[in-house]
């Protein structure tokens, strides 16, 4: 996994609220063996028509939005557990999602993939949205060492669990972890109430 | 101070606690399927890891299957790579797969119950966040991402906040024509479709304990719907009575043994919760959704809502936009299409009987397209066993074969752009059944009655 640390970029708004995984990456998508190539069809419905032609009214369609974060509006990632979501935003070229609430499973695929979701108030989320949409040029710095996201004059601190950032720091997941304790696993094992 | 049901089976799985907030919790059963799995199988081999508990894995392609011919090689061959690599897989690693044919293979949350995989007191796992559906036992079951899949098969762990909890508790007795369906969409009507964020939810009260273990079965499995991490009943008599004899349950002195145990995994009297919420069953009448997404539900008879509180107006409107609907319309005799009865959250024996039933000596609306796929190859041999597929034939439904379907339109089985459909499913998103397909998800009872009508009608009034 990449490591994450800071990112100081532009960002793309989307305020839609209830984003669920079927519109981040639709079901026909999900035949592929790998974890590559899924941002080409990121926001497939969305962002083009039956034809295959893009939808310009579509922020992702617009050039005069860019960058690596992308700003959505609350409930960010509902619905089913595809990781290929977290993987098309990534492969897309997001490196952090900032919403006012996420989803739990999509949360922990996101950490799983370096990619960050950040949460933020209701509030600093409006303020974030209208902001970008009036001048899509400003810069919206998210600092995971000091938990805390910042435009203009802007900033708020955010939660993150204290484990899952040293991991998006170190560039380590869990596997590494849980492969390490298997002689701990092995002993709950030989006592757990097994059925 | 007692434990709820979720502390005593979550407590009971804890390899160690790092870091504070954060737990080693053990993993019972690992349920994977053709389309989650792949890329962690591709994690192992490119870590060079063993599979830690093979014999804690079952395997079975349901996802992106054909719901006919299942006989004949997959046509689509995104899909028959897919399928062929879960295959190599599993007997690569030596895991037990209920592939294509096999009489065991379903839906993964259908075949998990009806062998006996499914036990109280387990922790379940599978990539698919309608794992929620096997908690209707009294297992701690949730869905995971496809880093987690590859950590399970590494370590048979998983490394995990433990969620808040949340009681629903619904009392009294169910009105006519209300069915487990409709109490979920009521709940996930009242709390949103992220109410139940950052929770594990236990369902109790009279109307839950009086439900079979598909009504429960049913309930739990929605509980992502509202953003619950998954839902659980407690273990009782109906639970015990359900699982005796079937496939892999305990036999004999160890089911004995088993069912003493299963008989403590419930809260305690003191037991508190970090959130709960009480529901009259006499409130509950047949829902039927008009959004996009689940907590978008009303009572059939009601008018849509001219706003949300839940929502913002601009989502709101886009929302309904979609499905063509206004803001305070009736949903009454709106023409329908295409009628869906199948997913891991309808697709169980007790739904097919409930549709035969109704169905019997009547025919589908000629306009209608009319799916019915069973859950599993044991709930369709069963259904054949009770003539239930000549009752369906003759009322003009079409019986597949088991698999997803058109839940989640991965498949063949896709309704068309712009048309609605009633479907027992349980997500109503934009596209869910296809590019620009409008779902209203309801009851198998509501979808059976709208196949008949043609339209959406007030069902109460059709019934005995």
């Amino acid at each position: 996994m990449e490591k994450v640390v800071k990112v100081l970029s532009r960002a793309v708004p989307l305020p839609n609220e209830d984003i669920d995984t079927d519109q981040i990456i639709p079901a026909r998508f999900l035949k592929a063996t790998s974890r590559e190539g899924f941002g080409e069809n990121l926001f497939r419905d969305w962002r083009y028509n039956s034809d295959n032609t893009p939808k310009t009214s579509f922020v992702l369609n617009n050039s005069t939005y860019g960058g690596s974060i992308l700003v959505a509006g609350k409930n960010f990632g509902c619905g089913s557990s595809r990781e290929h979501a977290a993987w098309a935003l990534y492969d897309y070229g997001f490196r952090v999602v900032v919403s006012s609430f996420f989803a739990d499973i999509f949360k922990g695929n996101a950490l799983n993939n370096g990619l960050l979701p950040v949460q933020v108030s209701e509030d600093f989320l409006q303020e974030l949205i209208e902001t970008v949409k009036l001048r899509p040029d400003t810069e919206v710095e998210v600092d995971l060492v000091n938990q805390s996201i910042s435009f203009n004059e802007f900033e708020e601190s955010f939660e993150v669990n204290s484990y899952k950032k040293e991991c998006l720091i170190n560039g380590y997941d869990d596997i590494d972890y849980l492969v390490s304790i298997k002689n701990e696993i092995e002993a709950f094992e030989k006592q757990a109430v097994t059925i | 101070m007692g434990k709820t049901l979720f502390d005593k089976v979550w407590d009971a799985h804890v390899v160690k606690q790092i870091d504070g907030g954060t737990d080693v919790l053990y993993i019972d059963r690992h349920l994977i399927h053709e389309v989650t799995s792949p890329q962690a199988f591709s994690e192992l081999e490119t870590r060079n890891l063993p599979l830690f508990r093979k014999e804690k894995m079952v395997a079975t392609p349901d996802h992106n299957i054909p719901t006919k011919d299942q006989h004949l090689p997959i046509k689509d061959a995104l899909s028959k790579h897919q399928v062929d690599r879960l295959l190599e897989n599993c007997a690569k690693y030596d895991v037990e797969l209920y592939g294509l044919g096999h009489p065991f293979q379903g839906i993964v949350h259908v075949i998990g119950p009806e062998l006996g995989i499914t036990l109280p007191g387990r922790t379940m796992v599978c990539g698919d966040s309608h794992t929620s559906t096997h908690g209707a036992f009294g297992a701690i079951a949730f869905g995971i991402g496809t880093s987690q899949v590859a950590q399970v098969m590494a370590s048979q762990c998983l490394l995990q906040s433990k969620p808040k909890t949340m009681r629903i508790t619904v009392d009294g007795e169910l009105n006519k024509g209300v069915l487990a369906k409709d109490i979920i969409l009521h709940i996930i009507a009242e709390l949103t479709a992220a109410g139940g964020t950052g929770y594990f939810i236990e369902y109790a009260g009279s109307a839950i304990r009086s439900l079979s273990m598909e009504a429960r079965m049913t309930i739990c499995n929605m509980s992502i719907e509202m953003g619950a991490r998954g839902g659980m009943i407690a273990p009782d008599e109906t639970t015990f009575d359900y699982i005796e004899g079937r496939e892999f349950a305990p036999k004999g002195a160890a089911f004995e043994q088993a069912v003493d145990y299963w008989k403590t995994l419930h809260s305690d009297a003191d037991a508190v919760f970090d959130q709960e919420y009480h529901f009259d069953a006499a409130d509950i009448e047949p829902m039927i959704t008009y959004g996009t997404n689940p907590g978008m539900g009303i009572k059939i008879k009601d008018n849509i809502p001219e706003k949300l509180a839940a929502s913002n107006q601009d989502s709101y409107r886009k929302s309904l936009d979609y499905m063509g609907f206004l803001p305070g319309e009736s949903l009454m005799g709106k023409e329908i299409n295409h009628v869906f009865i199948g997913s891991c959250t309808n697709s169980r024996i007790e739904d097919l009987r409930i549709v035969a039933d109704y169905v019997k000596g009547k025919k589908k609306a000629d306009h209608v397209q009319a799916m019915i796929v069973p859950g599993s190859k044991q709930v369709e041999k069963q259904a054949i066993a009770e003539g239930l597929d000549i009752v369906l034939k003759e009322a003009g439904f079409e019986l597949r074969e088991p698999g997803c379907s058109a839940c989640l339109g991965m498949n063949d089985d896709k309704v068309p752009a712009g048309a609605y459909c009633v479907s027992t499913s349980n997500r109503n998103f934009e596209g869910r059944q296809g590019p620009g397909s409008r779902t209203l998800l309801a009851s198998p009872l509501v979808a059976a009655v709208t196949a008949v009508q043609g339209k959406i009608v007030d069902i109460t009034e059709f019934l005995n």
